[in-house]
């Protein structure tokens, strides 16, 4: 949702202040993403990724380096498999499309696959938009964009992102595809890895939606294109390396990133909030850079660890406030307004709260009950 | 999570030990379990890496992939994996003591018991963690769909008859191990969060280095600071100095010492095969025994601190007395493994790919009806599990302030006591409420009257198990100042409807699945390094 | 041209296709699906008379023992003549009383008893122990969305067609141990009956009841949107045919003007101040406590189609929780106050329930987090329309910003149809509605 232009690149500037001189802004990339979804609440991963930070430079400068690794065999067969099913002109990759989600259109062949290299972010968007309204002009032909670049406005400042592939349909609509590296084994998948895909994706649509609005308005009354909501998620079959595909419905996740992403404008609220001249630079010195993280309240829980790379210090700051969340979020449910270790440990021992708060009351029947359970084990 | 586990955990947290949560072992553990602590490859679907396997701590065997891309080592990995696993497991099938179960003849339709052979004992195999059961069950779906060289000549990668046997044993090994309460293939990290909570999330215990530093620090450490050291420590070469218990491997550890090993290796084999005269050969062969020792180094570097640490956590566990109903769960576990060593032995087909309605719908109704009955056991067995049902309400312990005699109505009045429990305990009890105590190890019912005393007193009436006689048998009825415990669920389930015959699925579930195709194997693409 | 939309006549044809398609088409199977208050039982009764008219024996399939004998006793009103078979358990107390006046019925624990009876009714769980040589021609599924595709297993063998009658939008059936092994599966057996029969007969009619007749002008709308986005209904009556006035004026307390509010509009959202409590807040229970003390001080009347209004009593009003320990907080606290005649139960229990006035502790309340218990779609959908005249819900601030940091990590099963609506988006959807009805309070 773009903000009125002025206020827009106030906030633009201000967040390049935030990221450091002349350190550029990093994209909202898969990573970040997973982030927004396990943790949509917390505003410091909220003023971090909107401003662009590298978090992985951050984590180390602080001294908690993030864990997050990518062995080499992995990535090496994760590209080999993608280029596997792209060979031929997207040939094969075309046929699944065809096959999982458009029975009804002409089967793909001599398929328009437009070369969209061009220089920097900008330039490889513009160069997308430019052959999505070329493909508009082929009706009833197939269209396979390779690696497109698309911007989506996240608060402000434009975030980059890179789908593995569009394809433009013989009517004219538009289908995300994900290619993943993890199996199709039997028909179904590892669904931790297919909802991160399906999120994933529902950003991708969101992005092509905003253009499709612009090609729309271009048209005058003729309609928009439409971007499915059914993307096409395609792995490696069983335990061999053939492709095998599934449609996956992410009109769930759409709606639920787009009012994620709506939302994100509240960091203009947070960057606000913070002192004069606060900055994120890796550059900085650690404690300078602490205090600047520790100025934006972090909402840590455990789901941090496989989601974000600031995740090892904010559990260290959480661990030292003795916060209960660092247990986990489902500990909070029964200790009502109790957030700290210490406050449930003194109100279950009678030390401390209002015995009338059924938090309270329920804590101390059951540090009772526990206590005569293991004295009846020892006797 | 309840609130006396989650007091536990804050507890954890500031004693910086872990919590018991179980006075009880609640699980079995055989004299002889197998330990499996497997790695994979990343980026690929069940593409070992190595393993160490075996019965005796002090002497694992090792298993090595050197080129886990490489089909024919692969399948030799798998083949000695079998070597090992099948020769443990055949070890539990020849002892067999009589055992009685009843069956529908199918002459008259009538249930009837019939003497049949079970098991006297079963095998038992005990993997790191989650993952590792996850692996199990992907290994026995990669192998037992393979064809040997006699089923299909045509095979490209003919399997020995070994492989699938070990296919299929470990697909039922994974199957069970979806049973609440049943211990053929146990995760540590399960069974050690089972007994002990510690002071991190459960996500974190995921991880069996932490959950063991919390629950067993070395001198002079908080269990706090023993758990990050093992999830983080780093040696000067950058990699971790408690590796992750598989089967993934840090990242750290592929790029930095597996990769350039394998390259090696890769290398040696190449040299070899160029190699020109028998001397040459006879040192590039020196040269690729020694590629493949390194691989071997490495994997045996990355999995033996995981090994020792299974055999730790074993160790810890055997110090918890065994629950008073574990056995009976384990004679489940010994019928399921009859089951199948009768199924195997009758030579019918490996498990389908996918179950069918039938078959479906009543594995989850036994699995369903095993939670329950896991549920009501360990919380017999189990004070701290009782206390848990307690605190929700579910059941309550008191002491009897009252008993009176009262008898049911008809013409051979039974009786029918009228027992006053006093409790601190808030159980929800609404109207003829049923409730249950062990007595005996068995369940004698009674059910609610009436809350005295603004639901101090509890007045329940006992409806069964005090003999035929118009008098109640001695020692049937509560006496005054007897300490009893009620539960408000069953403590034995029953048994669900049976459901039909999978050739007669009805038209609402597609119709019969038809004569069972025998299951096409898995194509083998080359050697995949894509 | 605009035409007027008649409800009685939109209801009677869908009726009549039912029933058409049930006695004389050729598929073995129909399904209606039936959005809150739309004559489900009605329709139900209604078929069975007809099939039992027509001469087909009947077996039919409710899944719990009230609903059995409700079944009961509306098919005896309706005909005190026909002959009626209530199956039932081998426990103590296996069915309610009343049945015992009634001179048709014949019940019993073992079905040979009842052979021959043009209807005879159980719940699914019994009908799954029960053997039969030759199958019935005929039966009725009743709450088919709320049985389990296993529990249908168990019992299509026993007919040779059926009519599935059931409300989409209310609580699924679950299981108690993971499932995942069979998602994407067409006979996954923890999905619901009606998505394994439809998975596995596309070409079987399905039908809709069009119409809530207990539902106001008022609340029809927002359920329809929020909960049947792709099914949707409209309510019997129009605005302003259905009133609810109070004899006693406000004292200007929140409870008095959220009750006026919802008097007015059919929804009111007593706002208490944001805080973390445990889930029996104190302070929300004694505010939906105040309320129903109110409710029944101010001297309410609710006018109906009925020609007269008629007084809102106790048993016309009904309170709601998400959780067991809420509702007896709440009775408890109701009984502080002299309320000891109104329902106060979970959504479960209140489900196919009708009042004309609900009021309902919001699910999120006061909760530090949420979980997908608390964000079930049908959970809030069976506690939204349970109510003819209004619904006052009682709610601590900070639920949207609850929503909102509610992590989006689910997990996505292949193959398995997108259920819809989404719990998250309905909570948005109702708290936006109700954000238009709020009365803050400080109590």
């Amino acid at each position: 949702m773009p903000l009125p232009r002025t206020r827009g690149t106030a906030l633009r500037q201000r967040l390049a202040e935030l990221r450091g001189p002349d350190v550029p802004a990093k994209a909202l990339d898969a990573r970040a993403l997973a982030a927004l979804a396990a943790n949509p609440g917390c505003a410091r991963r909220a003023i971090l990724d909107g401003a662009g930070v590298n978090k992985t430079a951050l984590a180390s400068a602080l001294g908690s380096p993030s864990a997050f690794g990518q062995s080499q065999f992995a990535l090496t067969r994760g590209n080999a498999f993608e280029a596997k099913v792209k060979a031929d002109g997207g040939a094969e990759l075309l046929r699944l499309v065809h096959e999982k989600l458009d029975r009804s259109a002409e089967p793909p062949s001599d398929a328009r696959v437009p070369d969209l290299t061009a220089t920097g972010p900008q330039g490889r968007t513009a160069r997308t938009e430019l052959e999505l309204r070329e493909a508009a002009a082929h009706p009833g032909a197939w269209t396979l964009l390779d690696h497109p670049m698309l911007a989506l406005d996240v608060a402000g400042s434009p975030a980059f992102l890179e789908p593995d592939a569009v394809v433009v349909h013989p009517d004219g609509g538009w289908t995300v595809v994900e290619i993943k590296s993890f199996p199709l084994l039997d028909g179904s998948a590892d669904p931790a890895k297919v909802g991160a895909a399906a999120r994933q994706a529902a950003v991708y649509v969101l992005a092509l939606e905003e253009v499709a609005a612009r090609l729309g308005a271009e048209r005058g009354g003729a309609p928009a294109p439409q971007v499915r909501h059914r993307v096409l998620l395609v792995c490696p079959r069983d335990f061999s390396n053939l492709p095998a595909a599934s449609a996956v419905d992410i009109r769930k996740q759409r709606a639920v990133t787009a009012r994620q992403l709506a939302r994100l404008t509240r960091i203009e609220d947070i960057a606000d909030a913070l002192p004069e001249g606060t900055c994120f630079s890796p550059e900085l010195p650690a404690e300078e850079l602490t205090a600047a993280v520790e100025s934006v309240p972090a909402t840590y829980a455990p789901e941090c660890l496989s989601a974000c790379e600031l995740a090892f210090h904010c559990r260290a700051r959480s661990r030292q406030e003795g916060a209960v969340t660092t247990l986990g979020r489902p500990v909070r449910a029964e200790l009502g307004g109790l957030t700290t270790v210490e406050q449930v440990l003194a109100a279950a021992r009678g030390e401390a709260g209002d015995p009338d708060d059924p938090a309270v009351a329920a804590l101390r029947r059951a540090a009772a009950l526990r206590a005569e359970a293991l004295e009846a084990a020892c006797r | 999570m309840s609130l006396i586990s989650t007091l536990a955990r804050l507890e954890a947290v500031s004693t910086g030990r872990a919590q018991p949560a179980a006075t009880v072992r609640h699980r079995h553990l055989g004299d002889r379990p197998l330990v499996f602590v497997p790695l994979i490859t990343a980026g690929e679907a069940g593409a070992p890496l190595g393993a160490l396997v075996g019965t005796d701590r002090d002497a694992p065997r090792l298993l090595a992939v050197p080129q886990p891309r490489d089909r024919d080592l692969r399948f030799a990995f798998l083949a000695e994996l079998a070597d090992i696993v099948l020769p443990y497991v055949d070890g539990y099938a020849e002892t067999v003591e009589a055992a009685e179960r009843t069956e529908t003849d199918p002459e008259t339709g009538k249930r009837v018991k019939v003497e049949v052979d079970l098991c006297a004992d079963a095998p038992q195999l005990i993997v790191p963690s989650r993952a590792g059961i996850d692996l199990v069950r992907l290994l026995g779906r990669s192998m037992r769909f393979r064809r040997t060289a006699e089923q299909d000549p045509e095979a490209p990668y003919p399997a020995p008859p070994r492989v699938p046997l070990l296919g299929r044993w470990l697909t039922h090994f994974g199957e069970r191990a979806r049973v609440p309460g049943s211990s053929l293939l146990l995760a540590m990290t399960d069974v050690l969060g089972r007994h002990w909570v510690t002071g991190q999330s459960t996500l974190e215990d995921q991880h069996l280095g932490a959950l063991l530093a919390w629950i067993d620090p070395p001198e002079g450490v908080t269990g706090a600071e023993a758990a990050l050291r093992a999830e983080l420590e780093r040696d000067e070469q950058g990699q971790l100095t408690c590796p992750p218990a598989g089967p993934a491997t840090d990242p750290a550890f592929d790029n930095k010492l597996l990769a350039p090993a394998i390259e090696r290796y890769d290398r040696a084999r190449t040299a070899l095969a160029a190699a020109e005269d028998g001397l040459e050969a006879d040192d590039r062969l020196g040269a690729l025994t020694a590629a493949e020792r390194e691989i071997r180094d490495l994997v045996l570097s990355r999995t033996r601190p995981t090994w020792d640490a299974v055999w730790r956590g074993l160790d810890l566990l055997r110090e918890l007395p065994e629950g008073a109903r574990v056995e009976e769960r384990w004679t489940r576990d010994r019928w399921s493994f009859t089951g199948h060593r009768d199924r195997v032995l009758a030579g019918e087909p490996p498990q389908p790919r996918r179950d069918d309605a039938v078959t479906a719908a009543n594995k989850l109704a036994t699995r369903e009806r095993e939670q329950a009955r896991l549920e009501a056991q360990e919380a017999l067995d189990d004070p701290l599990v009782m206390a848990g049902r307690r605190l929700s309400g579910e059941a309550f312990a008191g002491e009897v302030t009252d008993v009176v005699m009262a008898y049911s109505d008809g013409k051979r009045p039974s009786p029918r006591p009228l027992v006053t429990v006093r409790t601190d305990d808030r159980p929800q009890l609404g109207e003829r409420t049923k409730v249950y105590r062990s007595l005996g190890g068995k369940p004698q019912s009674a059910e609610f009257v009436a809350a005295e005393e603004d639901g101090a007193c509890v007045v329940l009436r006992v409806l069964d198990k005090m003999g035929r006689g118009k008098e109640p048998e001695p020692g049937s009825v509560p006496e005054k100042g007897d300490r009893v415990c009620f539960t408000l669920f069953e403590h034995e389930q029953r048994g669900g409807a049976k459901l039909p015959d999978p050739e007669e699925t009805p038209w609402t579930h597609g119709g019969p699945p038809g004569e069972a195709a025998l299951e096409a194997a898995d194509p083998v693409t080359e050697e995949d390094v894509l | 041209m605009t035409t007027v939309f008649d409800p009685s006549a939109a209801a009677a044809q869908a009726t009549d296709a039912i029933l058409r398609d049930t006695l004389h088409g050729t598929a073995r199977g129909v399904v209606v699906d039936s959005p809150p208050g739309a004559g489900k039982s009605t329709l139900v009764v209604r078929a069975a008379l007809e099939l039992a008219e027509a001469g087909h024996p009947l077996m039919v399939v409710a899944q719990t023992n009230a609903q059995v004998d409700d079944l009961v006793l509306r098919l005896a009103e309706k005909n005190p003549e026909l002959p009626v078979g209530r199956l039932h358990s081998s426990d103590a107390d296996p069915y309610d009383k009343a049945l015992d006046g009634l001179e048709n019925v014949r019940k019993s624990a073992k079905a040979a008893d009842l052979a021959g009876l043009s209807v005879v009714i159980s719940t699914a769980a019994k009908w799954a122990h029960v053997k039969v040589d030759e199958p019935w021609p005929y039966a009725i599924v009743d709450e088919a969305y709320q049985m389990r595709s296993d529990a249908l297993l168990a019992v299509a063998g026993l007919f040779e067609r059926a009519l599935f009658v059931g409300d989409p939008g209310q609580l699924d059936p679950f299981a108690i141990v993971g499932s995942e092994q069979w998602a994407g599966l067409a006979y996954d057996p923890s999905a619901s009956a009606v998505t394994t029969l439809l998975a596995h007969n596309p070409e079987l009619p399905q039908h809709r009841l069009p119409v809530s007749w207990r539902l106001p002008a008022s609340a029809a709308p927002l359920v329809s949107d929020a909960f049947y986005p792709y099914t949707p209904f409209r309510s019997g009556t129009g605005p302003g045919d259905r009133t609810l006035a109070f004899a006693v004026p406000s004292d200007g307390s929140g409870p008095d003007r959220v009750i006026d509010e919802a008097a007015a509009s059919g929804w009111g959202l007593l706002e208490l101040p944001a805080r973390h409590t445990p889930r029996t807040d104190p302070e929300a229970v004694r505010a939906v406590a105040t309320v129903v003390r109110r409710l029944l001080d101010r001297a309410g009347a609710a006018t109906s189609e009925l020609p007269a209004p008629s007084p809102l009593t106790a048993d016309r009003i009904a309170v709601g929780t998400a959780h067991r320990d809420q509702a007896a907080a709440v009775r408890a606290a109701l009984a502080g106050l002299g309320v000891t005649d109104v329902v106060v139960d979970t959504a479960n229990r209140l489900q196919g329930r009708e009042y004309d006035v609900t009021v309902v502790l919001h699910p999120l309340s006061g909760r530090p987090d949420a979980t997908a218990f608390h964000l079930e779609t049908g959970r809030l959908c069976v506690l939204a329309s349970r109510h003819r005249h209004a619904c006052i819900v009682v709610c601590r601030a900070g639920v949207t910003d609850l929503l909102d940091d509610y992590p989006s990590t689910e997990p996505v099963q292949l193959g398995t149809v997108v259920k819809f609506p989404d719990g998250w988006e309905a909570n948005h959807a109702v708290l936006a509605h109700l954000a238009e009805h709020r009365v803050t309070w400080r109590p």
